[in-house]
């Protein structure tokens, strides 16, 4: 043994150790034996908190139609440790499964990470109300089977699926989010459309009941008699802007064909209609058959889930012409007597573009009610060109900043979570392809009538009929027009005035008039409603181009703006001007006359898909 | 042939008993933790309590190691082991995947370590290396820097590794250290640290009086007994008896005066003020005193003094900002400032109800309710004495207890027996870390010390403490068995 002075500080240690361990056994006599709380504690510590799933918030049209309502349905929960007596082959069979099923789900289960014997595992998700009637009726012969109730949408038309979109299992992205304190793996949340645009909406919040289990899991009643439970809260529920009858007719006029048609209240912005054909039944994607519906409508080649009014991009062809026009007065180039001359188009050296035949030279409002090329090609130079602006560049830009103001090139803004902002180059553009300064007026001509670089999505062209509409504001489309509790968001209420002058668009105004009276849209004009519009053709360089037509009515205060596009289907007077036209006088005066009947019955029964 | 048998006649055979009725307590505990009602056989090795028997019988393979090796083994290559040891922590910190947000855990193909459960017993060889050789003295400045580079080294390394309990247990050392000849002022001043930082945090957000709100009750209380400390070290060091009633008078009515004054009148008095002014005086005191009578020892304490106040409002600041959030919510459940079942202090008032619900003689084996309901977190590792607790209630709970403190004090035995400064010093480490490790773990599990993460030895699920904690052991237990080797000195 060592011998040193520090010897005693041995005592002192092994004392402190001696200190700790007693007060720790004090401890455990106040905890265990003198405290009997712990006890009555531990018996009412078992809680499992059960989560009260909110319903959604019901969807209705503008006119308070019932639209999407929730239905119940049923998930089958496990609990593992109180199956052992169960008759697995009595619940297969009650449930519809094989042996071989049950198994393999069993094993899945098991193997899924938290997984606990004593929690509900989900087992079948969402089972009808009559398979769950099937399967009540045994319960009580299937312990550690359980259920739990969810919701499950329900539609009353089997319309406008894309604009309202689903609602189906979040993601694990979405789970694992940072900011996500809602959601759980299972829960469903809104996946596409007003569903997922208005999901915070939309979901309510979720409420907790709060229960009682014994040592071995199972459940002794609620807790406190559920004075600790919060009851879920309801979601909210939504008016669309939509009339559920009009999106129902664009959709009928619209079968068999491909393209869209947008229909905006000018006055408010609120969307009326949004047709994308073709289109689908939403009840498809509600419950199990979803996945398997889905899949389906993924691999459809004539992509029925492509949100086309919102996403579809093409040249705004002759509609844009009204564009120009308003563009080409603010910045003095012409005013509304300007006339240019036409001899079957426009010539300037070897560059043509053609036009038909018609009288000239034309004024403003002439050469829109007879969408002349050359008038816009001319006027077009004028502006590109002219030397007030120090460089084309420079003229562009200021023609560009007009075009955008007028709602072109960006994202407008619409609650929907898919929008396109569509495409209007800028000066850099061509200096790039052309050259620093080394192109001008004729190198990008086509820009005048509406082809060539520049894109634009038919809400954005409906958009513009309602500028026209409003002579020189727009509000921007969307389509929800009220919030149970609630409101809209203010960028749904202030006017966006564009940078023309509301003086220069009559002669716009009087010039699509004349389109519907003496025009390209004669056929489509409506008895007693004074309507303006302006038809359009979208090169495609795919196959046969695009019919289009951008119109409003009535031509003062006008109630609707409209764009039509019929994918493939040629020039604009054709298909897109007669369905517009047959929209708007729905709309207005709530029936189709008879004299309308046949073109009505001709534009149902068209089918312009592509032949394969 | 003959040193083998001599190793085992001479080994302690009555700590590896209980080492031995440890490890298989700590695998009843695991079994009763994971558990599941279900018909699974002891030797299922996908569950936790099948992983550690495997954990356990790589463990006595270990032992027996260990003790086969030559006893000088352990000094000759202690900085070596230490080194290595060392580049093992550098290397985990950059390698390490991010598991809960520790970076600790070496992944060697399907097996993963914790150098840091390791690294205790090679800080304590360097240690008892350092200590023992030639001409060492404690109080040599070079020689007490030395130490404390050593053991600050590791416990950096393994902060760095977000692992901040592990690294708390090198402050076992301490007794070390003070076994060693450490002036004892040094654990006093250690423990005024904590009471000070604790009564700081405790009542740094009340007011001393309701009409000064901005007034810290915490920084007060710790100027407080900084004065009464004061007192108790006068008359220690100085034997200044006629200097402590002077001061102690002067405090009681300097304090009384202005406690009337703001009872009877209802005047706001600034009773920090006062604290401050009687420190200040004190300090002035002690200089014409130091001077006066040429002892530094007056120096000393006035340092204190003032060291103590700067303390007191550091205190409030390193809490909020040095510390994490989830640190700051242990300390504060554990000071009874958070009263949130639910939430903050869950998992500490789910093992007290675990415990608590045992009762005298517990629930009995594989019928606890509160572990098996999965409402006790971590049950199998850092609180899987709240499985002994439910269900073998305060009779086993107690026998746990005495089990390591005879373990404890059965070390003190063997290291105090040693004829090698070497053998002591690292007997010493032994006992101390099995000690904090003890007081922390099972003060946690009862609620008595702030929730920090680190396992009950031989009782936590996990192979890398297990092993950790038998080669500390066997170690000593290996130089223990070869202790007439030497020479008495």
């Amino acid at each position: 043994m060592l011998n040193d002075q520090y010897q005693n500080r041995k005592n002192v240690i092994g004392g402190l150790a001696i200190l700790v361990v007693l007060i720790y056994i004090l401890r455990l006599i106040n905890l265990q034996i003198v405290d009997d709380s712990y006890r009555d504690k531990a018996d009412s510590n078992a809680f499992w908190k059960k989560t009260q799933f909110p319903t959604r918030g019901l969807i209705r049209d503008r006119n308070g139609k019932l639209l999407v309502y929730n239905k119940p349905a049923y998930d089958i929960m496990v609990v593992t440790k109180e199956m052992a007596d169960l008759d697995t082959l009595d619940f297969c069979r009650t449930v519809g499964i094989t042996k071989e099923v049950f198994d393999k789900r069993m094993r899945e289960i098991r193997r899924k990470r938290g997984y606990s014997p004593y929690t509900p595992q989900s087992f079948i998700p969402q089972l009808s109300s009559m398979e769950y009637a099937v399967l009540q009726e045994k319960m009580f012969r299937f312990p550690g089977i359980y259920i739990q109730k969810r919701t499950l949408r329900e539609y009353n038309y089997p319309n406008a699926a894309l604009l309202l979109g689903s609602i189906g299992e979040v993601s694990k992205a979405v789970v694992d989010a940072p900011d996500n304190d809602f959601y759980v793996p299972g829960d469903f949340a809104g996946q596409n459309g007003v569903e997922l645009t208005y999901e915070k909406v939309l979901r309510g919040e979720k409420g907790v009941e709060i229960l009682l289990r014994d040592a071995h899991g199972r459940i002794k009643g609620s807790y406190n008699n559920g004075e600790y439970d919060v009851p879920s809260k309801p979601g909210k529920n939504l008016m669309l802007s939509i009339d559920i009858d009009l999106q129902a007719y664009g959709e009928k006029l619209m079968q068999n064909k491909k393209g869209s048609i947008v229909a905006i209240d000018p006055s408010t912005g609120e969307i009326l209609a949004l047709v994308s054909s073709p289109t689908y039944d939403p009840s498809l994607l509600v419950g199990r058959q979803r996945t398997k519906n889905y899949a389906k409508l993924v691999s459809d080649p004539l992509k029925p889930l492509f949100d086309r009014p919102m996403m579809a991009r093409y040249p705004p062809g002759s509609t844009f012409k009204t564009a120009n026009a308003l563009v080409f007065q603010q910045e003095n180039i012409i005013n509304r007597n300007t006339a240019y001359g036409c001899s079957h188009g426009f010539h300037a050296g070897s560059l043509t573009v053609g036009c038909h035949g018609h009288a000239s030279p034309l004024n403003l409002v002439q050469s829109i009610q007879h969408s002349c090329n050359a008038y816009y090609c001319s006027g077009f130079r004028a502006m590109i060109d002219n030397r007030k602006y120090k460089k084309v560049s420079d003229a562009f830009e200021v023609w560009k900043s007009h075009i955008v103001s007028l709602g072109f090139g960006y994202k407008l803004g619409a609650d929907v979570p898919n929008e396109n902002r569509g495409y209007i180059p800028n000066a850099a553009v061509f200096d790039k392809t052309y050259g620093k300064d080394r192109w001008k007026a004729l190198t990008v001509i086509s820009l005048s009538i509406g082809q060539g670089e520049i894109l634009a999505t038919p809400l954005q062209i409906a958009n513009l009929g309602a500028v026209i509409a409003n002579r020189g504001y727009y509000i921007t489309p969307h389509l929800v027009k009220g919030i149970e509790d609630g409101q809209i968001d203010t960028s749904f209420i202030q006017k966006k005035v564009s940078s023309i002058d509301p003086k220069y668009f009559e002669p716009v105004v009087e010039g699509m008039h004349m389109v519907m009276t003496g025009g390209t849209g004669y056929y489509a004009r409506i008895d007693s409603i004074e309507v303006c519009g302006k038809t359009g053709t979208a090169q495609n360089p795919h196959g046969a181009d695009h019919s289009l037509f951008m119109s409003f009515a009535p031509m003062d205060n006008p109630k609707i703006a409209i764009c039509v596009v019929v994918e493939n289907s040629g020039f604009g007077a054709t298909w897109a001007a007669p369905i517009a036209s047959l929209m708007m006088e729905k709309y207005l005066k709530g029936y189709i006359p008879k004299r309308k009947k046949a073109v009505e019955e001709r534009m149902f029964n068209a089918n312009l898909l592509p032949k394969n | 042939m003959r040193q083998e048998s001599s190793i085992w006649q001479n080994v302690d055979w009555f700590t590896i008993g209980i080492y031995v009725v440890l490890i298989i307590a700590g695998w009843f505990s695991i079994y009763g933790a994971v558990y599941n009602f279900e018909d699974t056989p002891f030797w299922d090795f996908s569950v936790r309590y099948g992983k550690q028997l495997v954990w356990m019988g790589c463990a006595l393979v270990i032992a027996v190691i260990l003790l086969s090796l030559d006893n000088r083994v352990y000094s000759i290559f202690a900085y070596i082991i230490y080194g290595v040891s060392i580049i093992s922590l550098i290397v985990t910190l950059i390698v390490a995947p991010d598991i809960k947000g520790s970076r600790s855990w070496l992944v060697l193909g399907p097996v993963s370590i914790q150098p840091a459960e390791f690294a205790k017993t090679a800080t304590c060889l360097a240690l008892a290396k350092l200590m023992s050789s030639y001409g060492f003295r404690l109080g040599n400045v070079s020689d007490a820097v030395k130490v404390a580079l050593l053991f600050a080294l590791p416990p950096l390394l393994i902060i760095l590794q977000q692992e901040t309990g592990s690294a708390l247990v090198y402050a076992a050392l301490f007794l070390v250290l003070y076994r060693e000849g450490m002036p004892g002022v040094f654990l006093f001043l250690g423990l005024c640290a904590v009471v000070f930082f604790i009564v700081a945090i405790r009542f740094g957000e009340e007011p001393i009086i309701p009409l000064l709100p901005e007034e810290s009750y915490g920084v007060f209380l710790v100027m407080l007994m900084a004065i009464v400390v004061q007192c108790g070290f006068l008359y220690v060091f100085l034997k200044d008896l006629d200097s402590v009633k002077k001061l102690a008078t002067a405090n009681v009515l300097l304090f009384l005066i202005f406690y009337l004054v703001y009872r009877i009148f209802d005047y706001p008095i600034h009773f920090t003020y006062v604290a401050y002014f009687s420190i200040a005086a004190s300090v002035v005191y002690f200089i014409v005193l130091c001077i006066s009578r040429s002892k530094l020892t007056y120096l000393g304490i006035a340092a204190f003094l003032i060291g103590s106040v700067v303390y007191a409002q550091m205190a409030d600041y390193a809490f909020t900002k040095v510390l994490q959030p989830h640190q700051q919510v242990r300390i504060k459940v554990t000071l009874g400032m958070i009263n949130d079942p639910q939430k903050a202090d869950y998992n500490v008032n789910q093992s007290k109800i675990a415990i608590g619900s045992g009762g005298f003689s517990g629930k009995g084996f594989l019928n606890g309710t509160q572990t098996k309901l999965k409402y006790v977190p971590e049950q199998d590792t850092d609180f899987i004495f709240c499985t002994v607790g439910e269900e073998h209630g305060f009779v086993g709970s107690v026998a746990v207890l005495s089990l390591f403190l005879a373990l404890i004090l059965r070390l003190i035995y063997l290291a105090e027996r040693q004829r090698a400064l070497f053998s002591r010093i690292y007997g010493y480490c032994v006992a101390s870390i099995f000690f904090f490790h003890l007081a922390i773990n099972i003060g946690m599990v009862l609620g008595l010390t702030p929730v920090i993460g680190i396992p009950l030895p031989f009782f936590s699920y996990g192979g890398s403490s297990l092993w950790g904690f038998t080669i500390l052991l066997f170690i000593f237990l290996r130089l223990d068995a070869s202790r007439m080797e030497y020479m008495a000195n």
